[in-house]
């Protein structure tokens, strides 16, 4: 039983670190998380839940007190970031929902994020306020208006020290853009544009501009009945401003060069598999939808996730992945109870550690999985509150597919469907993991020696 | 196939169609509108069902069974329809479902051209048995999301090549979903 992959070596633990969110059995269908990002220096956790607000965690200047454990992440602001709203023209209401939620690079003392629904896209500014004026002269503290008969001196106001207030406000909304849902935001490494992405169009924005973006893919058929496949997620490349990928419902990847077209409906390469004919079946079709794509740290290779299992491609071959992870194998035979039970049309995320070298993604049961790309190793383990003692170390689980079934193990009918980890996210710099059950965020981390 | 393996595959192949239908009704009433994506699984599940139904009961056939009677259709047919249909039980059995998905595709398109241009014919629709349960799909066309209109299709074809025991089997489940 290997101690687990991260870090390039195989000897890192993984240790519980913290669980934010309600404890109770009783989920407010509110409260279900909906999307995870840690910004670029991983000092900020964003959260997006489906009732349209963003909680940010802050982590904690590491003590001296305690030189080998790292910050905990605490709240540092919560907003409402959207609101349900409804199309009249359609009669359609707009889920409140946060699909996606994206850091800017860091310029100045605040923050900036780009948070998105299904429709519309807002930037939001998390500035700190740790002082106030104090001493107008017209003004009395609590604002009201002095009778200016009884103002005899002038003076000058000061700023004095407060408790800090943490404020978040939309500078930008970015709607009416989209006819179909949402499913990606890409902020380009040219610090000026980003990229939102539907079911059949990818439109272009400058981030300063918000009454028109440019249409730079669009895969809609002339006739809606000749549809076949939609974009299910889209990225800019990590430092090539004019290169972009985006995936598809068919399992392919389309990498695309700005510099090529106006219009990038024609790819610079397509990535495909082709289908392993042994594994046809009723549902292939549905389990080969890509519902995930993130490049590599490095910008040299991609990773797709689709219903069973994660691939790694290396941009410069588009004919088939250089590393194939199943994910949970086991569910292969049971897509049909998958499907009645909507399971199948889950779309799992999956991430790249700081330095590529470990992938992630989650799984059923509370279960997430670990991939070590060096030492080609895997390992599954459960956020769970039986694992949440502070810095316990995190066992590894196994999932028992024969018939015999060993102690420790679980069978895979005693897997319950219900608890699913969806979204994950890896800090960029360091071996911090923040993983969302339904409606809780773990943190674990490495243990420090 | 064995008989036994084409009267199981055709079961579930049946109940498939079944429970994606009643997911499509189900994604109707749900918050933010109708899913493209979701939807357009949704009917390549149903087309693979169709098509997988339509062969197990070619392999039925084959192997010397009389498929389920098919009820006639409702009175409304178009008289174009019902010449189309006459000839049928004049045919040889092996004719017949080979036939029919032929029909099928060209009917639907037609029927789903004829519904957007007038809504009011709707005549593939199973008016004899409707007075003891509801009709297997609505009449009246939904609102439309951009995209909506191509799976009106899949139903549409889906109609006329199942027995009844579907449209019956498939109601407990179309039912709740309004």
């Amino acid at each position: 039983m290997m101690a687990g992959p991260g870090g390039g070596s195989s000897d890192v633990q993984w240790c519980f670190s913290q669980v934010k969110g309600a404890m109770d059995d009783d989920v407010a269908e509110a409260d279900i998380i909906s999307t995870v990002e840690f910004n670029q220096s991983g000092e900020l956790l964003a959260t997006g839940d489906k009732g349209g607000r963003v909680v940010i965690f802050q982590q904690e200047p590491e003590s001296k007190s305690q030189p080998l454990r790292r910050g905990e992440y605490n709240v540092y602001s919560t907003f409402q970031s959207h609101e349900p709203e409804f199309d009249y023209l359609k009669s359609l209401e707009i889920e409140e929902k946060i699909n996606k939620i994206r850091w800017l690079p860091q310029k100045n003392a605040a923050h900036f994020l780009l948070s998105t629904n299904d429709k519309t896209i807002k930037l939001w500014k998390i500035s700190e306020r740790d002082k106030r004026p104090e001493g107008y002269n017209l003004k009395e503290e609590d604002g009201r208006y002095k009778d200016p008969s009884t103002v005899t001196t002038l003076r000058v106001p000061v700023l004095m020290p407060m408790d800090l207030m943490v404020e978040a406000s939309p500078r930008r909304v970015f709607a009416n853009a989209h006819t179909y849902h949402i499913n990606s935001i890409s902020i380009n490494s040219d610090c000026e544009t980003y990229l939102s992405a539907d079911d059949l169009r990818i439109n272009l924005w400058h981030q300063e501009i918000t009454d028109r973006s440019f249409n730079i893919v669009d895969i809609k058929p002339a006739n809606m009945e000749d549809l076949t496949e939609v974009i299910t997620a889209a990225e800019f490349h990590p430092n090539q401003c004019n290169t972009f990928v985006y995936s598809s419902s068919k399992g392919t990847i389309r990498l695309c060069d700005m510099r090529a077209s106006a219009l990038c409906d024609k790819h610079t390469k397509m990535f495909e598999e082709p289908e392993d004919p042994n594994n046809r079946s009723f549902f292939s079709e549905i389990i080969s939808s890509i519902s995930d794509v993130k490049f590599s740290n490095n910008g040299r290779y991609m990773m797709t996730r689709d219903y069973l299992s994660i691939k790694i491609w290396d941009l410069c071959m588009e004919t088939r992945p250089v590393e194939t992870y199943q994910v949970h194998e086991y569910l292969r035979s049971k897509l049909c109870s998958l499907y009645e039970n909507d399971c199948i049309f889950d779309k799992f995320e999956c991430c790249w550690n700081g330095n590529d070298s470990v992938v992630m993604t989650g799984s059923y049961n509370n279960f997430f999985r670990m991939f070590d790309r060096g030492y080609q190793q895997d390992v599954t383990y459960e956020a769970s509150r039986e694992n949440s003692r502070p810095r316990s170390i995190l066992k590894p689980r196994k999932i028992s597919t024969g018939g015999k079934r060993k102690k420790d193990e679980i069978s895979v009918d005693s897997l319950d469907f219900s608890k699913k980890i969806i979204h994950t996210a890896w800090h960029p710099l360091d071996n911090i993991i923040a993983v969302a059950t339904t409606n809780n965020l773990y943190i674990f981390q490495d243990k420090l020696n | 196939m064995s008989f036994a393996t084409a009267m199981e595959v055709n079961v579930e192949a049946r109940r498939i169609l079944a429970v994606s239908i009643s997911k499509l009704y189900a994604s109707r009433s749900q918050r933010g509108g109708l899913r493209l994506h979701r939807s357009l699984l949704l009917s390549m599940v149903m087309r693979s069902a169709r098509d997988i139904y339509h062969s197990s009961r070619e392999s039925e056939l084959a192997s010397g069974e009389q498929p389920a009677a098919e009820e006639p259709m409702d009175t409304n047919c178009d008289p174009k329809e019902k010449a189309r249909l006459a000839p049928e039980p004049a045919d040889s059995s092996a004719d017949m479902a080979p036939e029919v998905p032929d029909k099928d595709e060209s009917d639907c398109d037609v029927a789903e051209d004829k519904e957007n241009h007038s809504p009011t014919k709707q005549s593939r629709k199973r008016r004899g048995k409707a007075s003891a349960a509801p009709d297997f799909l609505p009449s009246k066309r939904a609102r439309l999301e951009p995209g909506e209109e191509r799976y009106a299709a899949p139903p549409g074809s889906c109609r006329a090549g199942l027995g009844d025991s579907l449209s019956a089997l498939s109601l407990n489940q179309v039912i709740p979903a309004f």
